[in-house]
């Protein structure tokens, strides 16, 4: 049977299982060979929640899903293109998003730091992308946080993102963070990719243009995501 | 070309955003197939089981068919079943799937796949997902599957056989997932 195919999982853009400077991974990943696997029907496809209806104000985290009562910090608009390695656009795509208060504080059981935590703010949205492939959502700047990695560890603000693309194989989680943030450079998580291209590829960057007044400042964060291969009938652009 | 953007980690606070509202309930009372559970642990390299783990699965129907535009094969839809589920693990470190058992799909040229499960593992800890399959003790295609037998080892395939139980009148599988160790599950690069 005839399938599109994708193109092999790029290695050198992602981190490796095993990176030393953050402590968790080093018992957390396979350490023999992957194995290779021709891709089938079970590969090409996946989930495509395409009859998926959000609820007003998933996009929204600056709010109470419940009560609408207003979040404290900084309110930010973040805005981006889903688009594949053959720069198409990924329509009509699932993006969930999680990340810490303006405080640095997740609404989570298992996070005790000690800052508050705000009522307001749980801190998860949905998301899905247009025709274009094009995202927007609003939220509150999350604040850095202490974790126990090393002495004096502190992740820089991140915000979480999960995307599912169109097949199983184009599956991404990732985080991306903000520019100018000083703890960047000590973050062994962002620095777990080990290209510099990479690692720029998890910024964001301030969009003046998305930023509107009286309002809110904006960010864009541009993600790519595992293309079809080239056939010979369909050139990518 | 664009470059992909970079994995990372799901972190200790996935459950905010991927798991508050249960997911791992893919069948309903009309579902056609085979009811099944399957449930598991994953363990790290200590062989400590992972409380901050999550767990997705894509499955065929009970025909053979993917939810999916790009399986075009002329086997029935299940209106009741997309096929995908997600579980974060309980108190116990377990986390599990009430599904149908998949049929049979085809695989490279003229080929044919045993039933199978198509696994993706995220954790804390873990800075890029890994890929993996289930497949049944009880089928006897096993032995005809094109991927099982791409694996050399063939002490290693056993990794990803799940073994049925019976619980209360009904069939668990047990999937046992160990990110490393002796027998470390297998993993695919797909």
């Amino acid at each position: 049977m005839k399938i599109p195919e994708y193109n092999p999982r790029d290695w050198k853009s992602h981190p490796p299982y095993s990176f030393k400077a953050y402590g968790s991974s080093v018992k957390r990943g396979p350490l023999k060979k992957l194995v290779p696997i021709q891709q089938t029907l079970s590969e090409v496809t996946g989930p495509l929640f395409s009859d998926i209806k959000l609820e007003a104000g998933e996009n929204d985290l600056t709010r109470h899903p419940e009560t609408g009562k207003e979040a404290v910090g900084e309110r930010i608009i973040v805005v981006g293109r889903v688009l594949d390695e053959n720069e198409r656009p990924v329509p009509n795509t699932l993006i969930e998003i999680w990340q810490a208060n303006a405080a640095g504080r997740y609404h989570h059981p298992v996070d005790q730091h000690n800052a508050p935590l705000d009522p307001n703010f749980i801190g998860a949205g949905r998301c899905v992308t247009n025709e274009k492939g094009e995202y927007r959502y609003l939220t509150i700047k999350p604040g850095p946080y202490p974790w126990l990695n090393h002495p004096n560890a502190w992740r820089p603000s991140h915000i979480h993102l999960s995307l599912f693309g169109p097949a199983f194989v184009t599956r991404l989680v990732t985080q991306f963070y903000f520019p100018g943030d000083p703890l960047i450079p000590l973050d062994p998580i962002f620095n777990s990719v080990s290209t510099k291209s990479g690692r720029e590829r998890l910024m964001s960057s301030y969009a003046h243009d998305v930023s509107e007044p009286e309002f809110a400042l904006g960010y864009r964060f541009d993600i790519v995501l595992r293309g079809r291969k080239a056939t010979p009938f369909e050139e990518p652009r | 070309m664009k470059k992909e953007t970079p994995s990372q980690t799901v972190g200790p606070f996935y459950a905010i955003g991927l798991t508050r509202k249960p997911m791992n309930i893919m069948a309903t009372e009309s579902t056609e197939g085979q009811r099944i559970r399957i449930e598991g642990q994953v363990f790290d390299g200590d062989g400590a089981a992972i409380p901050d783990v999550m767990v997705e699965i894509w499955q065929a129907n009970a025909y053979g068919r993917y939810n999916h535009p790009d399986d075009k094969q002329e086997k029935p839809l299940d209106p009741t079943f997309t096929g995908w589920g997600r579980s974060g693990t309980d108190e116990k470190c377990f986390y599990s799937f009430e599904t149908i058992k998949p049929g049979a799909v085809p695989g490279m040229d003229d080929s044919v796949q045993a039933p199978h499960i198509n696994v993706v593992v995220f954790a804390r800890g873990m800075l890029v997902h890994a890929y993996t399959r289930i497949y049944f003790a009880d089928e006897p295609t096993n032995a005809n599957d094109p991927v099982l037998n791409s694996i050399k080892n063939k002490k290693r395939r056993q990794t990803l056989i799940a073994s049925p139980g019976m619980e209360d009148g009904s069939t668990v599988y047990r999937f046992d997932i160990r990110l490393q160790g002796e027998n470390e599950t297998v993993f695919f690069d797909m």
